[in-house]
């Protein structure tokens, strides 16, 4: 049967963030470490090498840093009626894989959510009523504050050295950041990021609509940068390779970048690749983890790994496939609403309006993952939900990163697809196009949910897990508002063309155009039990030496990219850790 | 940094002026282009003589080489794409592909099909030749450049072209096709936004519209997934199989095969495609150039130097 290696004090599932910040914590405690990474092991060098790295078929086509469907992949329906067919080709989200997990990948945008977003539910009740709330919206607070998250927010953000401007330091508001933002400790590490000419003409026509534009918060270093760890980022040099590939400069920060090489050198952290966790084991009371099962890839047989904790790492996907394999917590059922593992998964409700200039030169190759411009000022505490018949917000934004052009060619609506019109095209409008866009919040609703597939296995013979969701009224409708709040601003800067792109009533999630990597919740992190996975402190209500780091606590969707709040979220899980649990192992609430 | 330039983006992409402008940099592109056979003597890895001969008439009407920028031909796309299709790509290494299959479902289900691209290819082609034959009485290698056109919109829409007598290749009765749209195409794997999770922004791959023309929803950002198709795509797909070119398992192929063209066009030349790294010049991408931080904010001003290929080829 199982191999079973020696027992560790904590096993760590998933290298990427919140793995490489959990492990470095918890290894400067003296406790044994082991980190189980089911994709191989990554480095700046070799893998992200100058130029090898910056070749856009490979990576950004063919997906050379994400997880490949064929060794882990789930099914997709809209509807709990429909039958769900499995994610065969990657396309709407792309899961990176290896050493650094999607942290390698990533553009680098690293938020804060807004105050209220923490607490969205009592925040709707209080301001608009609860009449207001649709019935099948799964509103949630989080259980956590802006106020107690603060400063692992900032920890997280000096950890990657992000370029940007505070907009509201201690209460006072800063010209040129953010005014909504939450009240932030300390400015950000590092200044702003240079930014591209399409970022300047966003900032002056918002401006001149009464509009707060700021730079986006970006953890694309725009100076030399040295953390807390001692791992050294070198300034950004604006090479247009960023999302979806790795950094050749020092200057993403990444797992990487800001903390592995630091990790490696703890004598109690060790690591293991190719060893994909199948389980985590149960002690025969099921009231603790006893360590996990892995398959190793290279002497292709299971393992058994004891350990006294099991921190669940992975995406956040994987992370509810893991917790519904493993048996932990109740799995949720959308039919009778009981249960809450899969319970609330949220995505990404996002939108966008393209501008084409003939005598505009833009030198969209010359990019950055994070550089560019955007407005808060219809950001969800800024919107009468009343008003306007939806719960949501968006932060409204521009700014390219790149000009790749299988990927980031845009061409003017009605431009045929192939033939001497396609071809004049591309030479005629690349690089003479701007765009701005919408990134918006998506809420939970009683259909949208995570659980076991009935008819799909992976190979180790899992069943897949399996996604329902659709976009849904309420989100469409703050999808479209957003379009009629960025079309003037659009308008204003005179372009030959513009073309909008917005969720029409009735729109479908399509599973095949890439969208955004930002799947959250079905881990659910709160202060009861029946509504949540983890409690506050993202330990698991059931097993209490299991904690479940990531976006799967999010209970629906922020409007913001969710690295920030995940990043933050998993210092705010260490101190927990390290002030009380180690201390006392017990339920923490 | 870079000394100052008054060329212009249009006479840089003229081969050679850019050889001439820009030798110091290295060799010309022409040095190395002679190294590659001519295309006519190319021997192909994965493709037979047909489907070949298929792949260099249908890529040189999806890019033709009339007007300015090379064709496909020029290109060398169909060396790309016999090279894909002989490789991971081809196999389908990386996707999930194990049954049951519905390839017939809803497109926004994505990619269903229990063939692998390059067996996608093989059979369609074959399929597509025999359409081809029926309706112009060739294969379509040996059609007019129109009716070459009309024949890959045809595929494109799976349909036949409105009025055209529909011959049903794959068996079954034959129906009327006049006025059916085909499935809608899913855009292929790279997806839409530029910046990815950063909003904004129109790409060229989104669209999955029946026809020739992208619709103008599917420009959008990020979010262009859902509005991308038209109002009949949000249908349950289950089209009348009458009208359909290619059955189901295979009706991805025109997708595939624009997808791969595009690619071919525009990826490092390492890869066989984009020869001479001259679609690069044409339309002013500097390929792995890799460091831009004097150019970050020169509103107008084109880039001055051409491009370099991860191998170190300069043109």
């Amino acid at each position: 049967m199982a191999r079973q290696e020696k027992k560790k004090d904590v096993v760590v599932i998933g290298l990427g963030w919140t793995g490489s910040i959990l492990g470095i914590e918890l290894a400067r405690e003296g406790l044994e470490v082991l980190a189980l990474e089911r994709g191989p092991d990554r480095d700046t060098v070799p893998d992200f090498q100058y130029p090898k790295v910056i070749d856009e078929l490979r990576f950004g086509i063919r997906y050379g840093f994400m997880q490949k469907p064929r060794n882990s992949t789930l099914t997709i329906r809209r509807s709990l009626d429909e039958t769900a067919l499995p994610y065969r080709v990657l396309g709407s989200f792309l899961p990176g894989d290896g050493v650094g997990g999607a942290g390698v990948h990533w553009n680098g945008q690293t938020w804060r959510p807004q105050a209220v977003e923490y607490r969205l539910r009592s925040y709707v009740e209080e301001t608009f009523g609860k009449d207001i709330i649709p019935e099948d919206m799964n509103l949630q607070d989080w259980g956590v504050t802006a106020e107690e998250l603060e400063p692992h927010l900032t920890r997280f953000e000096y950890l990657l050295g992000i370029s940007g401007k505070a907009g509201n330091l201690n209460g006072s508001i800063v010209e040129g950041g953010n005014p909504f933002e939450a009240p932030r400790s300390k400015d950000y590490p590092l200044p702003p990021l240079a930014q591209t000419w399409d970022s300047v003409l966003f900032t002056d026509a918002a401006r001149s609509m009464g509009y707060h534009p700021f730079p986006r918060p970006a953890a694309n270093a725009s100076a030399a940068y040295v953390n807390e760890y001692g791992m050294q980022l070198g300034p950004c040099n604006y090479c247009g390779f960023c999302e979806r590939f790795g950094c050749l400069n020092y200057s993403k920060a990444s797992p990487q970048t800001c903390v592995i090489d630091a990790l490696k050198r703890e004598p109690t952290f060790e690591y293991r690749v190719n060893s994909e966790v199948l389980r985590i084991e149960k002690a025969a009371d099921g009231k603790t983890a006893t360590g996990v099962t892995y398959f190793d890839e290279a002497a292709k047989e299971e393992v058994f790994q004891p350990a006294d904790l099991v921190i669940v790492c992975a995406y956040s996907l994987h992370n509810v496939h893991l917790l519904l394999l493993s048996q932990i917590g109740a799995p949720y059922d959308p039919a009778t609403g009981e249960g809450v593992v899969g319970r609330n998964y949220a995505y990404q409700v996002n939108g966008g309006t393209s501008l084409f200039f003939k005598d505009k030169i833009f030198n969209p190759f010359v990019g950055t993952g994070s550089s560019g411009v955007t407005i808060d000022d219809f950001s969800i505490s800024q919107i009468d939900f009343g008003r306007e018949g939806f719960i949501g917000g968006s932060y409204i934004t521009a700014g390219h990163s790149g000009g790749r052009p299988i990927q980031q060619m845009s061409l003017p609506p009605g431009t045929a697809s192939w033939g001497a019109e396609w071809k004049a095209a591309v030479g005629e409008w690349y690089g003479h196009g701007m765009s701005i866009g919408s990134h918006g919040s998506n809420m939970a609703y009683r259909d949208t949910c995570l659980d076991l597939d009935p008819t799909y296995k992976d190979r180790h013979g899992r069943p897949l897990m399996r996604m329902t969701f659709d976009w849904k009224p309420n989100d469409i409708r703050m999808n479209q508002f957003m379009g009629k709040m960025i079309d003037p601003i659009a308008k204003s800067l005179n372009p030959d063309i513009l073309s909008s792109s917005y969720k029409k009533d009735g729109a479908k999630y399509d599973v095949r155009p890439y969208q955004t990597t930002h799947n959250v919740g079905g881990a659910v992190m709160g202060v009861d039990r029946k509504t949540s996975v983890v409690n506050r402190y993202l330990q698991s209500w059931d097993i209490h030496n299991v904690f479940v780091m990531g976006a799967s606590a999010f209970p629906q969707n922020i409007q913001y990219n969710p690295t920030g709040a995940v990043g933050g979220l998993a210092y705010w899980a260490v101190e927990a850790l390290r002030g009380d649990y180690l201390k006392n192992p017990r339920p923490l609430m | 940094m870079f000394p100052p330039s008054h060329t212009t983006r249009r006479r840089v992409l003229q081969g050679g002026a850019a050889g001439l402008a820009l030798g110091h940099f290295g060799l010309p592109f022409h040095a190395r282009a002679a190294e590659a056979p001519p295309l006519e003597e190319y021997r192909p890895t994965y493709l037979s003589g047909a489907a070949w001969a298929f792949v260099m008439a249908a890529t040189a009407r999806l890019i033709p080489s009339d007007g300015e920028g090379p064709g496909a031909l020029e290109a060398r796309v169909p060396v790309f794409i016999d090279l894909q299709l002989a490789g991971d790509f081809g196999a389908a290494a990386d996707w999930y592909m194990e049954g049951p299959h519905d390839p017939a479902a809803d497109p926004y289900l994505g990619y269903q099909s229990p063939l692998a691209p390059a067996e996608i290819y093989r059979q369609a082609i074959d399929v597509f030749d025999r359409w081809c034959q029926e309706q112009y009485g060739g294969s379509f290698a040996a059609l007019s450049p129109e009716q070459q056109d009309e024949a890959l919109g045809a595929l494109e829409k799976n349909a036949a072209p409105t009025g055209a007598a529909v011959v049903h290749v794959g068996g079954g009765a034959p129906g009327d096709a006049g006025g059916v749209e085909g499935q809608p195409a899913p855009p292929m794997a790279p997806g839409a936004a530029p910046g990815g999770d950063t909003p904004p922004g129109a790409t060229e791959t989104g669209g999955g519209a029946s026809g020739k023309t992208q619709p103008a929803a599917a420009q959008g950002g990020a979010g262009a997934g859902t509005p991308a198709q038209p109002a009949a795509a949000a249908a349950p797909a289950k089209e009348p199989v009458e009208a359909a070119i290619l059955p189901p398992e295979l009706r991805d192929f025109f997708r595939l095969l624009l997808q791969n063209t595009k690619e071919g066009y525009f990826a490092d030349p390492m890869y066989g495609g984009n020869h001479g790294m001259q679609a690069w010049v044409y339309i002013g991408f500097p390929g792995a150039r890799g460091s831009f931080t004097e150019w970050v904010n020169r509103p107008n001003e084109p880039y001055p130097l051409g491009p370099v290929s991860i191998s170190g080829e300069r043109a």
